[in-house]
């Protein structure tokens, strides 16, 4: 495996796009493409698992499509950030520092924990 | 994310399109993806392959979108809907406390209308609707004899033609198969009239005589002690006595410990062996009106003799039917009469439902009372409608103006019932707030003889009924001005200035024939009301037999020996009485007419009758100086006197209707009739006398001395200038001093009795009558307020007509003619409709045709005035219009 191509952790999915909303409305490709770039092809976000992602996240009010014409003039559905989901996104980053954080501690752990308690 | 060009705007211009969009979108993925492969320089060919590799199933993201999609969609309007709801009926809190005014009448009148139903409701479902307040009531029957005497006889023989001896009670009971159980009473309630003495001051109670498995077969259970046992039945049992809840709390203070003790009753001790529940009300369920306070057990072998002396109430089998039960009845009386040649008659019975006997014939009084606030309910609705219609009218700039910038009608029409909801609501609190004093107020009236009534109460099938009403009415009056908003043409709306446009006429119209509606729904109900209320009259009208004024009865207790004993006895107590100052005649009966009665078998001597010939007539027994004291007239021959004594020939007098029955072609006076296998000599004729109701004729009717034959009871009458509660203590200082055992009473007015009589015709009476006015007050309200609002439409055109010369008094004429015009067409619609109504209510009527002249000409009448002053009070505001300001105004 020359290239890491991860799988995304459950529950990161709506993370990333999310954080992808933050600088702007986007439409669904410009999400792929975004991710891709930003992780250096390291995360792979697949058309199958995007739009029913982003539906959903429609359907709980924390993004907002409207209809708009992409850059070679096409017809395309933008996404982007509600208020709502600019807080979730925030209160999501944190708890994912923190648990990255955490794993971190513990995988890197040198020492045996027996000497640590004695 | 550029700017959008107008047609891309219009791309959903027919509303959203779900499946268009998941295509749209995920479709311009695949082309973004196909346009960036090709500028890497794939061919357009394999760039759309690559693309379509790449994005995997596309089918199933297309279907998991639609999914999605259709599912938030659901969600959205859901949530739209109840956001818009609530919204609505805060706009509509709004806009009614813009217009308080409006708010509280509406409020108020719905209210009204809603109290009637509601509380009618209960009545009809106390009384009619709700089983009798015993467990499987369904399975207790009445039995009533006299099958076989014609209705009219079998009314007129009073309570003896239709009750049962001791022995064909017994032998129904033992050879039936459809009942359980049958059981009975004593309705002749004199026969348990008792003086409690021992404790304080002796009074007066009301018993009943009940046989053995009387509470067992009813299903009911002694709050305290027990039953009767088999031995207390018995003929030289020991005595036994039940009381009613009532009677334990109001005499006895509820003391538990009272079971067990002996109490005297008429100077026999009794032990009181039990307390019943509180939801046992015997008089509610067999004698309207009557409050019975003690339970004795009937010993049947000590009343065997007396004659037919059981009401007889039979619990069936289960499943088996009430017609199954008189198909066995048909049969096994008339084998019973074979099988007993002593019988004095054939006890062929009707077998209803106990329910049907209690509450049977109120069943269509009941029936038109709840139509009555049916109709009022309808004109309340109209009346509402109307009003909300000219609010309407007001708004239609409102409602145009919110259409025109993008409400749908479905939300003009929803925010129309929110406000009808919201005012209904109000409405409907009020309303229940009302019915609920007016049930208790109902249940606490004693003193109207219907049956039942204690138990009226609000309960939740009426808060149900209340609840449905509501909303059916809220529908309705929000919807009728709504469709008229809603179906409005904008721009014309808009346009219309509101006066004198086409718009505003077909407004008026619609309006117009509303109040024509409720004119005629007015009418209909006034008809009605009058009707019974003119019956009413009558029945008050009629001639009683006797004078009620200004004579007065009490309740009286003395030594009665046999004949002679009771002649000496009776003869000093009236001497003493009439000595009384003040005191014009006095006179004693054992039973008082409209009360109870008895009747005896009476034969013209000398004169051979067919089997079967019904030979009865009702009898009283009393002193010499009660038909003076009565009021009765004698039309022939003498009053009784103090030498009709035991020893001295046996005298009777009779009523006209008995001197026709039983001496068809001759004078009936010095005539022998045979009564009780003697000979009694008829000295007298007397008008009759209405005895069992007001609105029944009389039945032949016989008068005995009390020294010839056995009194139940005692009343004592007198006749007085005085008040009745001025003599009351010297008449009982006298009764007190022949017998100390003299129960505490007053003397009351004699009027009571009749009022007590026509007490269930003149609840009706009130009752319809109030719904009539509130009716014909709806109405006026109705016409008032479409011709008040069309002369402030016309404000501008009566201007101009005044200005061009036209004076006050004409244009009043002519709002007033308006009025008029609508009233009239309303009173032909309701008089037709009450000439079809009030056939149905014939049966109620008393000596009145349902299409009488006097009545209709009266209600058609009313309504005209009440259409004339409501009219005329918009057309006075309409005369002093100035047109100077009129015409500036615009």
């Amino acid at each position: 495996m020359e290239k890491a191509q991860l799988d995304l952790v459950r529950g990161t999915l709506d993370l990333v796009i999310l954080k992808a909303l933050v600088w702007g409305p986007l439409h669904g490709y410009a999400i792929t493409n975004l991710i891709r770039r930003r992780t250096d092809d390291a995360l792979l976000v697949e058309e199958g698992t995007l739009y029913p992602a982003l539906w959903r996240l429609e359907g709980k009010g924390l993004v907002k499509a409207e209809w708009g014409l992409s850059e070679n003039n096409r017809k395309a559905k933008f996404y982007q950030l509600t208020a709502e989901g600019r807080r979730h996104l925030r209160r999501e980053i944190k708890t994912w520092e923190a648990y990255t954080a955490a794993l971190g501690k513990m995988l890197d752990a040198t020492q045996s924990p027996m000497a640590e308690e004695s | 994310m550029p700017d959008v060009p107008l047609w891309r705007r219009y791309a959903r211009l027919f509303g959203p399109d779900l499946k268009a969009d998941v295509n749209d979108e995920l479709r311009f993925h695949l082309e973004a993806k196909v346009d960036d492969l090709v500028a890497q320089g794939w061919s357009p060919k394999a760039a759309q392959e690559e693309a379509e590799r790449q994005f995997g199933d596309f089918k199933s993201v297309q279907e998991a979108g639609e999914k999605l999609g259709r599912e938030r969609q659901r969600k959205m309007q859901r949530k739209d809907y109840w956001g818009e709801c609530w919204q609505d009926i805060r706009y509509g809190f709004r806009t009614l406390k813009r217009d308080p005014s409006f708010a509280i009448i509406t409020a108020l009148i719905l209210g009204l209308g809603i109290a009637a139903n509601t509380s009618v409701f209960s009545v009809v479902n106390t009384v009619l609707l709700r089983p009798l307040p015993f467990p499987d009531a369904q399975q207790l029957t009445w039995f009533k004899a006299g099958r076989a005497l014609e209705p009219g006889k079998r009314e007129a023989a009073g309570l003896s033609g239709v009750t049962y001896t001791v022995a064909a009670f017994e032998e129904f009971q033992r050879h039936n198969r459809s009942f359980q159980s049958i059981t009975g009473y004593n309705p002749f309630f004199g026969n348990s009239e008792y003086t409690l003495t021992g404790r304080g001051e002796p009074e007066a109670v009301d018993g009943v005589m009940v046989a053995e498995n009387f509470f067992q077969v009813l299903g009911v259970r002694p709050a305290l002690g027990r039953l009767f046992l088999p031995a207390e039945c018995k003929k030289g049992g020991k005595q036994a006595v039940l009381l009613s809840d009532a009677f334990w709390r109001h005499r006895y203070g509820g003391d538990p410990a009272i079971v067990g003790q002996t109490i005297t009753l008429s100077k026999h001790s009794l032990t009181v062996v039990g307390v019943l529940p509180p939801t046992f009300d015997f008089g509610s369920v067999f004698s309207p009106g009557l409050n019975i306070d003690l339970y004795v057990p009937a010993v049947m072998d000590e009343i065997r003799n007396w004659g037919s002396t059981l009401a007889v109430v039979g619990r069936l089998k289960p499943g088996v039917s009430v017609a199954q039960a008189q198909v066995e009845a048909d049969i096994l009386f008339p084998q019973l009469r074979a099988a007993h040649k002593e019988w004095f008659m054939d006890y062929s019975s009707t077998i209803t439902g106990l329910k049907e006997f209690v509450s049977g014939k109120l069943r269509r009084s009941l029936i038109v009372l709840w139509s009555a606030v049916g109709l009022i309910m309808l004109i309340v609705c109209v009346n509402l409608s109307n009003l909300l219609l000219a609010r309407a009218a007001a708004r239609s700039k409102e409602f145009a103006m919110r259409r025109a910038l993008g409400a749908s009608r479905a939300r003009l029409l929803r925010q129309l019932l929110a406000e009808g909801m919201v005012l209904t609501a109000a409405g409907a609190a009020l309303g229940v707030c009302l019915a609920f004093v007016l049930a208790m107020y109902v249940a606490h009236q004693g003193s109207i003889a219907l049956p039942l009534l204690s138990s009226v109460r609000v309960d939740g099938a009426a808060l149900g009924w209340t609840l449905l009403l509501t909303v059916t009415v809220s529908m309705l009056f929000g919807l009728v001005p709504g469709l008229r908003i809603a179906t409005g043409n904008i721009q014309d709306t808009l346009k219309d200035s509101g006066q004198g446009m086409s718009a505003g006429r077909q407004h008026e119209r619609l309006r117009g024939g509303m109040v024509i509606s409720e004119v005629a729904l007015a009418c209909v109900l006034l008809a009605g009301a009058g009707l019974l209320l003119r019956s009413f009259l009558r029945v008050l009208d009629v001639d009683l037999g006797f004078q009620p004024a200004r004579a007065a009865t009490m309740k009286i207790d003395y030594d009665a020996g046999d004949g002679a004993r009771r002649g000496v006895v009776l003869q000093e107590m009236l001497r003493q009485i009439s000595l009384i100052p003040g005191i014009e005649s006095a006179g004693v009966t054992d039973m008082l007419p409209l009360g109870r009665n008895r009747s005896w078998g009476f034969k013209a001597k000398g004169r051979a009758y067919a089997k079967g010939e019904d030979l009865s007539a009702l009898v009283r027994i009393v002193t010499p100086g009660y038909l003076s004291a009565m009021g009765m007239r004698l039309q022939d021959g003498r009053d009784f006197s103090w030498q009709d004594g035991p020893k001295n020939q046996p005298v009777v007098i009779i009523n006209r209707a008995a001197a026709r029955r039983f001496w068809p072609a001759e004078r009936a006076l010095g005539r022998m009739a045979i009564i009780n296998q003697t000979d009694f000599r008829v000295i007298g004729v007397i008008s009759d006398v209405r005895e069992n109701s007001l609105e029944v004729s009389a039945a032949p009717e016989m008068y005995l001395a009390v020294t010839h034959a056995d009194p139940e009871g005692a009343e004592l009458v007198v006749r007085s200038k005085l008040p009745p509660a001025a003599l009351s203590a010297s008449v009982m200082e006298v009764l007190r001093a022949l017998n100390p055992a003299q129960p505490a009473a007053e003397l009351r007015p004699l009027r009571q009795i009749v009022d007590r009589a026509v007490s269930p015709r003149r609840f009706f009476v009130m009752l319809v009558a109030s719904f009539a006015v509130l009716g014909l007050v709806l109405a006026a309200v109705g016409i008032y307020g479409v011709i008040s609002y069309s002369v402030t439409r016309q404000k501008h055109e009566i201007g101009i007509r005044m200005a061009l010369g036209a004076t006050g008094a004409r244009v009043q004429f002519d709002v007033v003619a308006k009025a008029l015009r609508l009233a009239l067409i309303g009173i032909a619609l309701g008089t037709a409709g009450s000439l079809a109504a009030t056939k149905w209510i014939a049966s109620l009527l008393f000596n009145m045709e349902p299409t009488d002249p006097v009545t209709f000409s009266g209600i058609i009448g009313l309504l005209a005035v009440a259409a004339f002053v409501a009219g005329y009070i918009p057309a006075r505001r309409a005369s002093r219009i100035d047109p100077i300001t009129a015409l500036r105004a615009n």
